[in-house]
């Protein structure tokens, strides 16, 4: 048991514990070091009836002032939606096409779709927007559909095969050997013929055979050099980056039962302005081409904006008509 | 608890109010100049200006939070070389050593803006209550119209000094004219006002009604400095060989007990002056924050009584030993210069002189790479493997610069920023802001065959007269193999 004494040459009681002849003195606190223990004590008494604390059954006492961490969220949304805000009016006004004369609302626009990008595009694209097999890679210069930043937004507007979608992107290859058009032999042929044109094997006899096969078969979407045709969203089988692989077994394959990969249509679900976004993101990528001229762009159904319109500085537009309101 | 009864529990323990009598002598003037020059350098800092031309701040010592600059006088930091600054608290670090083991607590008596502030309220609080025994008699009066006159005047007073103090400080971290104007018109940011109120606050509680409580409870210092003390280090000591037995006044030490008697009379001028209250005669303690005050209250005495000064005295513990034992006092410089304190001495010197050579010969222009790890590369349709890279240009120097960015190693390959892939470019010509990071995303392509990873670098060189350049390593990843 603790043995209490007083130290001699201090004055001092002792702690009463002693471990191998050292004491400890018990000096006393300062008594402004207890004020401010009841203080601390006030004030957590105060904390708790102003703030949510006590746990309930199902849920804490809310405390007087109402504060809640979902509700700061909130506020702090609303304010960053309140800044967004004439961008994105910029954003709305400005045709896609006009999107990189204005680089502040292209920058603004590019950020926008890696936060969107990562969110909707990533489950199939990957998060660096590299896909997989049946996955188009966005990085590369290797498009589909086009890779103008106008195309762009169709097709994640539109969506590739989209059923009771009538601008979707749409093509059917046929299935030559599950139905039948062609026979395995001659499969293997077709796919020897792609394997020569792509560059990966010598020209063989089975490839020359193929090569008449393809004039019949496909050519009349592949081109008959095999580059491929944007408007059927044919690929270029001469180039060494293949969807769905480029080994002989995995051309066969896709001869045989054909591909269909699809893509939702996004504008009715995220709106014009992240679909413009998503757009400029991906064109941001690397793989992003030139708009072609005039006159030779696909339908699209764009909001019509007044040419003099459009060649205001949208940013400074929407400022002040975000400032009148 | 069998023996609870014979001890008086006291857990907590009032503040013991202190009355620091004034007292005039060496250390006390030492004192006040000491005050003079740190309250100077501190009001007076933020109002010097340093040019350095259109696009840097004109204030000489200013620490841009915001823009993540730290100006002093001909040196600016930026956050990477934040090492300069752990650099100076390590000095600060030894010099603290350095001044402890030769002098002991010379900061806390000296220097501590705890010590300089108190010095300065306690000043106060004697030009309003008067000196010691007036300031007693006023504490112990009963509240009448005259001592709440003289409180509000103290009060206010002290308040007053809070605020500039407070004030001073945000100074420091923005412009100061401007911000001046800006307080003065209301107009300043919100933290401002709040620094300004808290500083305030902790001015005014502590140099006003904490004092000596904050040496002795609340600073971790006296504990560290105590550690660091040896039997060499100058300490403030009550020679006892030569003051004890006490006598109680002049007139006893007239009388024939004068032999038995030592020079200390027992008038209690050195606890009378001591701001932290204690009784030096009592030994080394806690609450001894070494202001030598109690000496030059003690000499004064010694004068009167025509005994020689330095009955109270910088001495060291090992100097009072020899001195105890009949030896003659030895001269101070030799506690000073010894082994310990010039080893201090060498390796804070060293330091400095290192710090020193690192900020002369430090690059002005640096460029470093960042690689896209998602995906690492990308086949185009020609075969070409292209990596993208974030690059960023690093300008230090006051003014906009245009640098040519280029590539060393990776043959044949191709450098370019977006929209075509050129034929054969390999370096990128941009601007680069005064005092800031250019950031650049840059894509590089070269042919397939090749290592799967070739280490290569981006170097940037500068176009303008002065020129200059800087390299930053990087490495190009190229699929394991083809298909």
């Amino acid at each position: 048991m603790a043995e209490k004494r007083i130290d001699e040459a201090t004055g001092t009681q002792t702690m009463g514990h002693e471990w191998d002849g050292i004491e400890e003195l018990d000096t006393p606190m300062p008594r402004w070091w207890l004020w401010t223990f009841y203080a601390s004590i006030v004030f957590a008494v105060g904390y708790t009836v102003a703030y949510p604390a006590w746990p309930l059954i199902d849920r804490a006492t809310g405390g007087t002032l109402g504060w809640s961490s979902r509700g700061d969220f909130e506020k702090e949304m609303a304010a960053e939606a309140k800044t967004r805000a004439p961008i994105m009016l910029a954003l709305a006004a400005t045709p896609i096409d006009r999107l990189p004369d204005n680089p502040e609302l292209m920058h603004a626009a590019v950020e926008g779709g890696r936060a969107a990008f990562k969110v909707h595009c990533v489950q199939c694209h990957g998060s660096g927007a590299a896909g997989s097999k049946g996955y188009p890679n966005l990085n590369d210069d290797d498009w589909l559909w086009g890779g103008d930043i106008k195309s762009l937004q169709y097709t994640i507007e539109h969506g590739i095969r989209n059923p009771d979608h009538d601008q979707t992107r749409m093509s059917l290859m046929p299935a030559f050997g599950r139905d039948g058009i062609l026979k395995p032999a001659q499969v293997d042929d077709l796919a020897a013929h792609v394997r020569v044109i792509s560059g990966q094997e010598k020209p063989g006899a089975a490839a020359r055979r193929g090569a008449a096969l393809f004039a019949e078969n496909c050519a009349v979407c592949h081109g008959a050099d095999g580059k491929g045709l944007r408007e059927f969203g044919a690929p270029n089988l001469t180039d060494p980056i293949w969807l769905y692989g480029g080994s002989r077994e995995d051309i066969a394959a896709t001869i045989t039962t054909a591909r269909y990969g699809v893509m939702p249509r996004w504008g009715e679900k995220l709106g014009p302005v992240t679909v413009k976004m998503l757009a400029a993101y991906v064109h941001s990528l690397g793989g992003g081409e030139a708009l072609p001229a005039l006159g030779a762009l696909p339908v699209s159904d764009a909001p019509a904006t007044p040419v003099a319109d459009a060649a205001k500085p949208p940013l400074a537009d929407a400022a002040k008509s975000d400032a009148q309101r | 608890m069998p023996n609870a009864e014979h001890i008086a529990p006291s857990l907590y323990e009032k503040r013991k109010a202190v009355y620091p009598k004034a007292v005039d002598g060496f250390y006390r003037r030492l004192k006040w100049a000491i005050m003079a020059v740190t309250l100077a350098i501190y009001y007076v800092t933020p109002w010097l200006r340093w040019d350095r031309g259109p696009y840097a701040p004109d204030q000489a010592v200013l620490v841009d939070l915001a823009n993540r600059r730290f100006y002093m006088f001909a040196i600016e930091i930026w956050p990477h070389e934040f090492y300069y600054v752990a650099g100076l608290l390590v000095m600060a670090g030894i010099g603290l050593f350095l001044v402890t083991s030769a002098v002991g607590r010379a900061w806390c008596g000296y220097a501590c803006p705890q010590t300089v502030w108190t010095d300065l309220y306690q000043h106060v609080e004697r030009f309003i209550d008067g000196d010691r025994n007036a300031q007693f008699r006023l504490d112990k009066a009963p509240w009448g119209p005259a001592k709440i006159a003289k409180r509000l005047t103290k009060w206010g007073i002290w308040l007053l000094i809070a605020v500039a103090t407070g004030g001073a400080w945000v100074f420091y971290f923005a412009d100061a004219p401007t911000l001046l104007k800006d307080l003065l018109a209301l107009d300043a940011a919100p933290v401002a006002y709040g620094s300004i109120a808290v500083l305030t606050a902790t001015t005014f509680i502590l140099g006003g009604f904490m004092r000596e409580q904050v040496c002795v409870y609340m600073c971790p210092w006296p504990r560290i400095q105590t550690a660091m003390l040896d039997e060499k280090s100058l300490i403030v000591t009550y020679k006892d060989w030569r003051g004890e037995p006490r006598g109680h006044g002049l007139k006893k030490t007239q009388t024939a007990t004068l032999a038995e008697t030592g020079d200390c009379i027992d008038c209690l001028q050195c606890v009378s002056v001591c701001p932290t209250g204690i009784d030096i005669r009592e030994g080394p303690q806690i609450g001894c924050i070494t202001c030598a005050l109690c000496i030059d209250a003690c000499d004064k005495v010694m004068a009167q009584i025509g005994k020689p000064r330095g009955l109270i005295d910088y001495a060291s513990a090992e100097d009072a030993d020899r001195e105890r034992a009949g030896a003659p006092a030895r001269p101070v410089i030799r506690l000073l210069l010894r082994p310990r304190t010039i080893a201090y001495l060498l390796v804070w010197t060293g330091i400095g002189a290192a710090m020193l050579f690192a900020l002369g010969t430090r690059t002005r222009l640096d460029i470093s790479a960042q690689q896209d790890r998602n995906p690492l590369y990308v086949r185009l349709a020609d075969g070409t493997i292209r990596n993208s890279f974030t690059v960023k240009v690093r300008n230090m120097e006051a003014r906009p610069r245009a640098v040519e960015i280029g590539m060393d190693g990776l043959v044949g390959a191709v450098l370019w920023t977006g929209g075509a892939r050129p034929a054969a470019t390999r370096t990128l010509r941009i601007e680069v802001p005064a005092d800031s990071v250019a950031k650049q995303r840059v894509f590089v392509g070269a042919g397939a065959a090749g290592a799967v990873r070739e280490p290569f670098a981006f170097t940037v060189r500068a176009l303008d007269a002065e020129g200059g350049r800087g390299r930053g390593d990087a490495q190009f990843e190229r699929p394991e193999a083809t298909p």
